[in-house]
This record gives structure tokens, C-alpha cells and sequence, in this order.
């Protein structure tokens, strides 16, 4: 292996020193405040694991907690089906596909702050197109600021508007990418349009399903911006997810210690769901 | 099993078409009777896959009939026309195993779950899979693969047509002789009608009992492996047909003979068209070199083993010849003679002597 | 130009998929390499062009080490068996794409362009794009970019395989008169011997990633040092079958022959004659009687093949003209024995002179 070219690592030297610079370090930074106590002038205390103990047996914690995989289970449940049945009945030829394909895009393509902000504002009851529709027209009372059950409704419809176009899109990829012969032949076999989704369109979008899944799955675990800016969490703490309740502690009560411990233990259950999840996608391909 | 016929069919792929140059299929009339293994052969683009996805289904004509035992089917979805196909490229379910991928067409049918495993194991049997059955499919080598594309097209015995559409395009080289001999045998056992579909000799001549010869749409010559070889209808099959293929020969008719640079040809027999541009047609395995003939100079010697191959030239005119044994120099002086019942006049193209046994 | 392989050798996670190879090649004829699909052909041209790594060994070229430089720098030319051309480029910009990458002047890449082209027969086509060819013009347009470019050294990596039948037949034919005289070492990869043998020129026989034996393309034919390089150099597959000699006579099962005079000592041998040397008509020189039972037939064009059952060997004959075999059925066979290869027991080396 003496003579093997060793230059490919020189190209991946910068990406390496970017990654040290912008997640390593602050990432030790918080390491470093999670075992500590301060009270600010940058003086601070030894606590060990005394906030991870802490923050495990908070009601306060497992709340925002199972607030959070209830948020990301009911996203997932509606946007992966509805993604898929959305990028199946699209067309794959012909005039209509880049404008399908626009249309899709735009959500997207929008800030996530203004992305909440137009929903707010959708919302109103009093000026809202939605809110003043609901409670006018249709005589439901809805209002996001007193009911959780509002809040909730919204908070899903948001992000299933913003984000189901990124399961469509990736579904469409795949699906274009299967050859007609594949259609043709299950024409001639007999196969009813089921067992066509079943075998061949569902086992070759597999792969960027996976990645759909996954993407959705940290991104609407993670998600902030749209909820804050939407509910604020509220009303009361109804929709206080992780990252909403993990901004008060920090910034809110500038208790820096448990944030930054609340923070670690966040990363590490968001690493170990992903994990599952693309063990448990891509078992199949391994045998 | 069925007879089939097409009638009067033509088809374009523009919406309005006028002249017969927009069609891609020009009309075609042709029988083809109930067990037989036929061959589509052509060059690509020569609407040989227009047609056979016309038989299928997958597309309608622009204008004519497609009957099976007599049967109208033209409007028929390829699911009602009871037909199997073999694609280009293996089409395989992967997430199914290798039984499950055979027994789909069955299954997809009602058909009872014994009945189900009989005909798979049979087909297993005849394509030599059957220790493959319990793997999933998506794991297969490709000539494993289109073997199971080829037995999910054989599985049903009550289709009416068995097609293959270039079926060992994927195969490597070394094997594809396996899987050439391997269809023959199996139509041989199966005994259903079947039309393969290629751009190959080889493949057609050795799969088929009659071979269909198409260019640009047309038909050029249906015959027997051994009419298309020793008797082309038209110089296309005599090029296309044998490597290397027929010395095609501008000619100029006087004093009703043919003549090759100044150079009386003998020909198989009486001329029969007297108009359209003359050419003189003998395959390269007729030209022998000798002391007497037409006067030529060699050009190139390709040893390829088993024989030469010499291209000599005649004015300006190339003539290929086979020859084994001692081969001529390059640029040497040489004498051709073309064997007399083998050396034929084309007018346009068309065959336009009469045959020397006939 | 001359391209000179070192003792190259690739090793991909510890298994050996070159061994250590060896080859000098020449300009003005080409240098074929044959073997089957995965026998390292294309391993062995993408390490000659820089492309893939080298474990050991040097590549020069006229005697310049060039191992530790980038392919960009080598001035080589790679044709693929995929028509591989930029899709939203006109043909005549695919094919000066090289000239502009090296800052040629705007005049001369249009006369090189255009010979290349004519060369082609691409000159109604220079204003098109790639989809709107045919396969045959899509990789005329790689070879003709490859012309244009004048590299020292032009790899052909099957670029004939994905084309139809009689397509392949006629770019073969002009292909060595096309890099005929242009100081290129021209190096094709290929898996079907007819072709090593119609390209002429020197020819290596590549067999499980190591080169079998290299030598001018006719007389390697002629004769084979080995009988991997025979079979190699054989389609359809050669027939080989154990022999005994005692003394004037070879046996094979019943059929006997005479000995061949070249001093050959009693006991064992492989022995291995092509297809065409096994008649299914008696001749001056098909004179061994064979027999078999029919397997498999086919027709290709001019001529016939026919698979067959002996009790010691599946063998296969191949005539000109059609032939009527009935499958199932035991046909008479005839050998040339002038043709036949015998090899020691193991195959490993070749005894005595072959006509």
C-alpha cells in the first residue's frame, strides 16, 4: 500500500477544522457548563451529574419530553402516507410536472420565523382567514391562544403544510426513477395497482424514505422557531416542546447549568432514535 | 396458445400523419400460427418494439387490426390480451423471493396454491433455478435475474403469446450462448407461440423457425434462417445478415447482362425487373480468388482463425472475400470469381433474378 | 510512443485483483487486451491511466515515470462502453472540450475538430446535442474527441459493446484505420476473441486479473503457451479433453490418432482443439471420428454450431453452412488432429509445436 495516493485527506481538512470549529468546541463549552453552576461574572461552581439526576426525575422534563415524540409521531404519521399519496398521484411526463413541482417546492422555500408569523396571523379569530372563517362561517369555536386542543390542531397543520412537501418530493424522485418496464410488466402479470405500490413502488422508494423519515424525524424533533413564534408554547404549557422549554431554562431563567445538561441529554436521545430508526429501515439491505 | 394475426396495421407516434415517412411502422400484413418461435430482426429504430409493443398492448395502432385465433384484441389493455413478456432489462420484485417472484403471475390469477407450486417447480426445473427458490430476488447475478423475468413469462401455460423483447442485452457474453440454447430448448418443451425480438443474428437465426427482417418500418423479407442466408429478398437482409454481409455492388445492364467495371457478372438466372438501380449482390463466402476473373487489388487482410477475410479492390468497388488457407499479400494482383448460382441482381434494392434451382 | 506497465499490481482491501503485470506497449498497431467479463481489463486500463491506485510497480511512458501523476497531466484519452459525452453540449464542443481545457487557440481547435469529425463522417451533426443521436453517432462522437486530442495514449474499453450487431461490425473495420499513424498507443479492452482478431495488432490474454500471455495477435492464436490462453482465445468455448500417448498413437476414449512428431514422452495430456478444427462432415482433414449426442444447436448467419455429449467431454463443432442436427441424437463428428493443442496434465504449459 506504500505508493497508495494520500492526497484525498488534504481536501477533507478543511471540512474537518470547519466541523471542529463550529460544533466540537461549543459542544465541549456545554459539556464544560452541564457539570458546573454559575451565577454569572464567569465564576463557576463544581456539581458533577447533579443536573442530569435532576433534570431525569423533573415531572417538568418528561412532560416537554413526551410532548415532543407526541408532536413527531402525529407529524410522521400524517406527512410520510400523505407524502407518498401526494408524489403517486402526480404526473411523470409532460407539461404539469415542473409546475407540480413548483407548487411543492414553495413551502419550503419560505423562513421558518415568517412560516410561524403567517400562521399567527392566519389563525386570528377575529382577522384571520382561517380564524374568523372558523368561528363565522362554520360556527366552530376556535381560538389556538385558549384551547390546547386549537393549539395542537394548528401547530400539526403548520408544519404538515410546510414540511409534507419534502416527503412528496423525495417520493417523487423515487418513483420517477422506476423504468415503465417495471409497469409494463406488472400489467402483464396481473398485478392489481396495490400489489404495484406494494412491490415495486414501495421497495424502490425505500431508500429516499428512509431519508425522508429521517430528515422529518430530527427537524420536527428539533423543531423551534415555527412553535415559538406561533404559540409560544402556550396556552399555558400545552406546547411546550423540548426545545421551547429548554429556551426558558436557559434564557428565560438563565439557569445555564441544567440547560446545558437538558441540551446533552436532548442531543443524545435525538442521536439514538435516528439510530434506530436507520437500523431499523435498513435491515433488510444488510442480509 | 394462439394464432396471430395483423392486419392492415400502421402506426405513428405524431398525431396527424401525412406522408409514409411519419409513420414508424409502415402497413403490415402477416400471419403467425399457433406454437411457432418467431424473430423480429432489425437494426434499433427499425420499429421492430413499435410492433411488438402493438402485440402487447402497451400501445395502440394509429390504424389496423391485431387478432388472436381471430379474435379483435386492438383495444385490449395487455392484462385482458393473456400475453407474457420478457423485457430488456430484468424485471424483478426484490423484495420477493425467487418463488414468490414466479408464482406472482399465478397467484395475481386465482390460480389454487397447489397448482402454484407445481408450475414453478417445473419452471424452476426447466431453467435450472431451483435451488435459487427460497432466496429473495434482489440479490441475483443479472443473467440469474432475467432468467426469473424469463420464467415469470413462461410460468402461465394458457398465454397466447411469449415475448422477448431483447432479452440478453444484460447477459454477459460468455453466458449468452447458455441462454440462446437454453429459449430454444424451452420452446421446443413449451411449445407456445413465441416472438423474440432483436438486432442480433445470432440470437434470431438460432431462436426462430421463421425470421422477420425489418428496416425503417417495413418488412424486408420473412423467411427461414436458411432462405435469409442463402437467398436475400432485398440487399438490407443480405448486409445485415452474415458477417461480413453480402458485397452489395453498384452494376450497369447493357446488352442485357450485368456488368462490374467494365466486367461481364454471370448471374444465377433471368433477369426479371428491368427498371430501379442495378446492383450486384454475392456473399462474401462465393467470391473465391483464382488466376482467371475480374482483375482486382488486394486492399487488407483480416486473419480472424478460422478463415480470412480479403478486401479486395475492383475500380473503385470493395469485394470482400472468405477464404481459407493461403491468403494474397496486400497490394498484390488478384483474380475474383463470384460462384455463378450464388451471384444475384438487386434493382432498388429488391431481389430481380431468378433463382438458379427454381 | 511508447506505454511501459512495471510489475503493476492492485490490491482492494487486501485481495489481489491485478497481480504483478508486466507489458510494453508499442504505437502504430493495437494492443487489444481479452478476457472475460471481470477478468481485470478494465482494472488494468484505469491503473495505466491514473484512475484507480496501484499498489507496487511503475507506469512510464517514453520512458518517463509517470506513476505519481494525475491522469489530468498524462494527456491520455479514455472511451468508455457507456457513451459518455456532456449532454448539454453540441457535438463540436464535446469534441473540442479537451482542446479548450488546454488553452488551444480558437482556430486550431476547429481545424482538429473538423478533421476529427470528417474522420467520423460527423460533420452533419456538429450542431446537434447527444440526445439527438444514435448510439453509434453518441460514441463516434467520444472517438472522435479522442482523435482530436491527440493523446499519447487512447484507452477503448469495450466502446463497441453497447451497439447493435452490424454497427459494431463496421466501426470495427475503421476503428485501426482511424488511430492508424497518429502516435497514440491505442489500448482496447475487449471480451470477444473474433474482435482481438479482426483489430490485429498485439493482443494480452487476460484471465482472474493476471495477464496470461501477450504476444502479437495471430501467432497467440496459433499458438497458446497455456490452456487458459487458449480458452481465453476461443468463442465458443474451447474443447479440451485428457489423453493418453503411447508411442506413435494419441487416444481419447475410442477415437485414435497419430502422434504429433515433436518429442512428446508417453503418458497424459490435455489436449485442445477450437470449434472449427470439429466437423460434422469428414474431410482431407477432419479425419478422427468422433460421436456425440447432439445437445444444442445454433445458426449464425454463415454458420453452425452444435453442442455435444462425448462420454469423457461436452465438445462443440462449428461449420460454414447449415447443418441438419436433430437434437437428442447422435451425430458423427470429425477432428483435424493438425489442429490440436497438448498440454501437460495441469495446463500449465504447452508441448510440442502446433501447425
Amino acid at each position: 500500500m506504500k505508493t497508495q495516493n494520500q492526497k484525498a485527506w488534504y481536501f477533507v481538512l478543511p471540512v474537518l477544522l470547519l466541523v471542529a470549529f463550529n460544533a466540537l468546541i461549543p459542544m465541549m463549552t456545554v459539556v464544560n457548563y452541564s457539570v458546573q453552576e454559575t451565577f454569572g461574572n464567569n465564576v463557576f461552581f463544581w456539581e458533577g451529574l447533579r443536573w442530569f439526576e435532576e433534570l431525569l426525575n423533573s415531572d417538568r422534563f418528561h412532560a416537554a419530553l413526551g410532548r415532543q415524540f407526541l408532536f413527531t409521531g402525529l407529524i410522521l404519521l400524517i406527512e410520510v402516507p400523505l407524502g407518498i399519496i401526494i408524489a403517486l398521484s402526480m404526473p411523470r411526463k409532460g407539461p404539469w410536472v415542473p409546475v407540480c413541482l413548483i407548487l411543492m417546492a414553495l413551502p419550503m422555500l419560505i423562513p421558518w420565523n415568517v412560516v410561524g408569523a403567517m400562521w399567527n396571523i392566519f389563525t386570528l379569530p377575529d382577522i384571520g382567514l382561517l380564524g374568523y372563517l372558523m368561528n363565522t362561517t362554520l360556527g366552530i369555536d376556535y381560538d389556538m391562544t385558549q384551547s390546547p386542543f386549537a393549539a395542537w390542531a394548528t401547530i400539526i397543520t403548520m408544519d404538515v403544510w410546510h414540511w409534507t412537501s419534502l416527503v412528496v418530493l423525495l417520493s417523487y424522485a423515487g418513483l420517477v426513477s422506476i423504468p415503465d418496464a417495471y409497469y409494463q410488466a406488472a400489467k402483464i402479470d396481473g398485478a392489481s395497482p396495490f400489489k404495484v405500490f406494494r412491490y415495486i413502488q414501495l421497495p424502490k422508494m425505500k431508500q429516499v424514505l428512509t431519508i425522508a423519515i429521517l430528515l422529518r424525524f430530527m427537524d420536527s424533533f428539533n423543531i423551534y422557531t415555527e412553535v415559538f413564534v406561533l404559540t409560544g408554547g402556550g396556552p399555558g404549557n400545552s406546547t411546550t416542546l423540548l426545545s421551547i422549554d429548554l429556551v426558558k431554562i436557559a434564557l428565560g431563567q438563565f439557569d445555564l447549568g441544567p440547560a446545558a445538561a437538558m441540551s446533552l441529554i436532548y442531543f443524545a436521545i435525538t442521536l439514538l432514535v435516528s439510530w434506530l430508526f436507520y437500523t431499523l429501515m435498513t435491515k433488510d439491505d444488510a442480509k | 396458445m394462439a394464432k396471430i394475426t395483423l392486419s392492415k396495421l400502421r402506426h405513428s407516434y405524431m398525431p396527424n400523419p401525412t406522408s409514409p415517412d411519419d409513420y414508424a411502422l409502415k402497413e403490415i400484413d402477416l400471419d403467425w400460427s399457433d406454437g411457432g418461435a418467431y424473430a423480429l430482426l432489425g437494426p434499433s429504430g427499425c420499429g421492430k418494439s413499435t410492433l411488438l409493443n402493438i402485440i402487447s398492448g402497451l400501445l395502440e395502432p394509429s390504424e389496423g387490426q391485431i387478432l388472436f385465433d381471430g379474435k379483435d384484441v386492438t383495444a385490449l389493455p395487455p392484462d385482458q390480451r393473456n400475453i407474457a413478456q420478457v423485457f430488456q432489462f430484468p424485471v424483478i420484485y426484490d423484495t420477493m423471493t425467487v418463488f414468490d417472484n414466479l408464482a406472482f403471475p399465478l397467484r395475481n390469477r386465482g390460480v389454487d396454491e397447489a397448482r402454484v407450486q407445481r408450475r414453478v417447480s417445473e419452471i424452476a426445473t426447466m431453467l435450472e433455478v431451483t435451488d435459487l427458490l427460497g432466496t429473495k430476488a434482489a440479490g441475483l447475478s443479472p443473467d440469474n435475474k432475467q432468467k426469473i423475468s424469463m420464467g415469470r413469462g413462461l410460468v402461465r401455460d394458457d398465454v397466447n403469446v411469449v415475448m422477448f423483447d431483447e432479452p440478453l442485452t444484460v447477459i454477459d457474453p460468455h453466458l449468452k450462448w447458455k441462454l440462446r440454447s437454453k429459449l430454444k430448448e424451452l420452446h421446443q418443451k413449451v411449445r407456445a407461440t413465441m416472438i423474440y425480438v432483436t438486432h442480433d443474428q445470432t440470437e434470431a437465426l438460432t431462436f426462430a423457425d421463421q425470421v422477420v427482417v425489418m428496416q425503417d418500418g417495413e418488412i424486408v423479407q420473412i423467411g427461414t434462417p436458411v432462405e435469409l442466408f442463402e437467398r436475400p429478398a432485398h440487399t438490407f437482409v443480405g448486409h445485415f445478415i452474415g458477417s461480413p454481409g453480402m458485397n452489395v455492388l453498384a452494376a450497369e445492364m447493357r446488352d442485357g447482362g450485368a456488368f462490374l467495371n467494365g466486367h461481364h457478372i454471370a448471374l444465377e438466372g433471368a433477369v426479371t425487373a428491368q427498371d430501379g438501380t442495378p446492383q450486384i449482390g454475392v456473399r462474401p463466402e462465393f467470391v473465391r480468388i483464382g488466376d482467371t476473373g475480374l482483375p482486382a487489388t488486394v486492399r487488407k487482410v483480416s486473419d480472424i482463425g478460422r478463415h480470412s477475410v480479403i478486401e479486395a479492390m475492383v475500380g473503385d468497388t470493395s469485394v470482400k472475400a472468405i477464404t481459407e488457407g493461403a491468403v494474397p499479400e496486400q497490394g498484390a494482383d488478384v483474380h475474383l470469381q463470384f460462384q455463378q448460382d450464388q451471384t444475384r441482381l438487386y434493382r432498388d434494392g429488391w431481389l430481380a433474378t431468378e433463382g438458379a434451382a427454381s | 510512443m511508447t506505454l511501459q506497465v512495471s510489475n503493476i499490481t492492485k490490491i482492494v482491501a487486501g485481495q489481489v485483483h491485478i497481480k504483478p503485470t508486466t507489458l510494453t506497449l508499442e504505437t502504430g498497431h493495437f494492443n487489444v487486451l481479452l478476457g472475460k467479463t471481470g477478468s481485470g481489463k478494465t482494472s488494468l486500463i484505469k491503473m495505466m491511466a491514473g484512475l484507480d491506485p496501484i499498489a507496487d510497480g511503475q507506469i512510464l511512458m517514453d520512458g518517463q515515470d509517470v506513476t505519481k501523476l494525475s491522469t489530468q497531466k498524462r494527456n491520455i484519452s479514455l472511451v468508455h462502453q457507456f457513451f459518455v459525452n456532456y449532454p448539454h453540449m453540441t457535438v463540436y464542443d464535446n469534441i473540442a472540450s479537451p482542446l479548450k481545457v488546454a488553452g488551444m487557440a480558437q482556430s486550431e481547435i476547429q481545424g482538429r475538430v473538423e478533421e476529427a469529425a470528417d474522420i467520423l463522417q460527423l460533420r452533419p451533426m456538429l450542431n446537434r446535442r447527444p440526445h439527438e443521436l444514435s448510439g453509434g453517432q453518441q460514441q463516434r462522437t467520444a472517438l472522435a474527441r479522442a482523435i482530436a486530442k491527440e493523446s499519447r495514449a487512447v484507452f477503448l474499453d469495450e466502446p463497441l459493446a453497447n451497439l447493435d450487431y452490424k454497427l459494431r461490425e463496421e466501426l470495427r473495420e475503421q476503428l485501426p484505420e482511424l488511430f492508424a499513424g497518429r502516435g497514440a498507443v491505442v489500448v482496447y479492452a475487449t471480451s470477444e476473441p473474433e474482435e482481438a482478431l479482426l483489430l490485429g495488432g498485439y493482443t494480452g490474454l487476460m484471465d482472474d486479473g493476471n495477464v496470461a500471455q501477450f504476444g502479437p495477435t495471430a501467432a497467440l492464436y496459433r499458438k497458446p503457451e497455456t490452456l487458459v490462453a487458449a480458452a481465453v482465445f476461443s468463442d465458443p468455448p474451447i474443447n479440451s479433453a485428457t489423453v493418453t500417448k503411447e508411442g506413435n498413437i494419441v487416444r481419447m476414449g475410442d477415437a485414435v490418432w497419430d502422434a504429433p512428431d515433436a518429442g512428446m514422452a508417453d503418458g497424459n495430456y490435455v489436449v485442445a482443439v477450437r470449434p472449427h478444427h470439429v466437423s460434422p462432415v469428414q474431410t482431407a482433414k477432419n479425419t478422427v471420428a468422433l460421436s456425440g449426442e447432439v445437445l444444442v444447436t445454433e445458426l449464425s448467419g454463415s454458420e453452425s454450431s452444435a453442442h455435444f455429449r462425448m462420454p469423457s467431454a461436452d465438445w462443440v463443432s462449428l461449420a460454414h453452412g447449415v447443418h441438419p442436427y436433430e437434437i437428442g441424437v447422435t451425430h458423427p463428428f470429425y477432428l483435424d488432429p493438425s489442429a490440436c493443442f497438448y498440454f501437460a496434465p495441469d495446463g500449465a504449459r504447452v508441448i510440442g509445436e502446433t501447425a
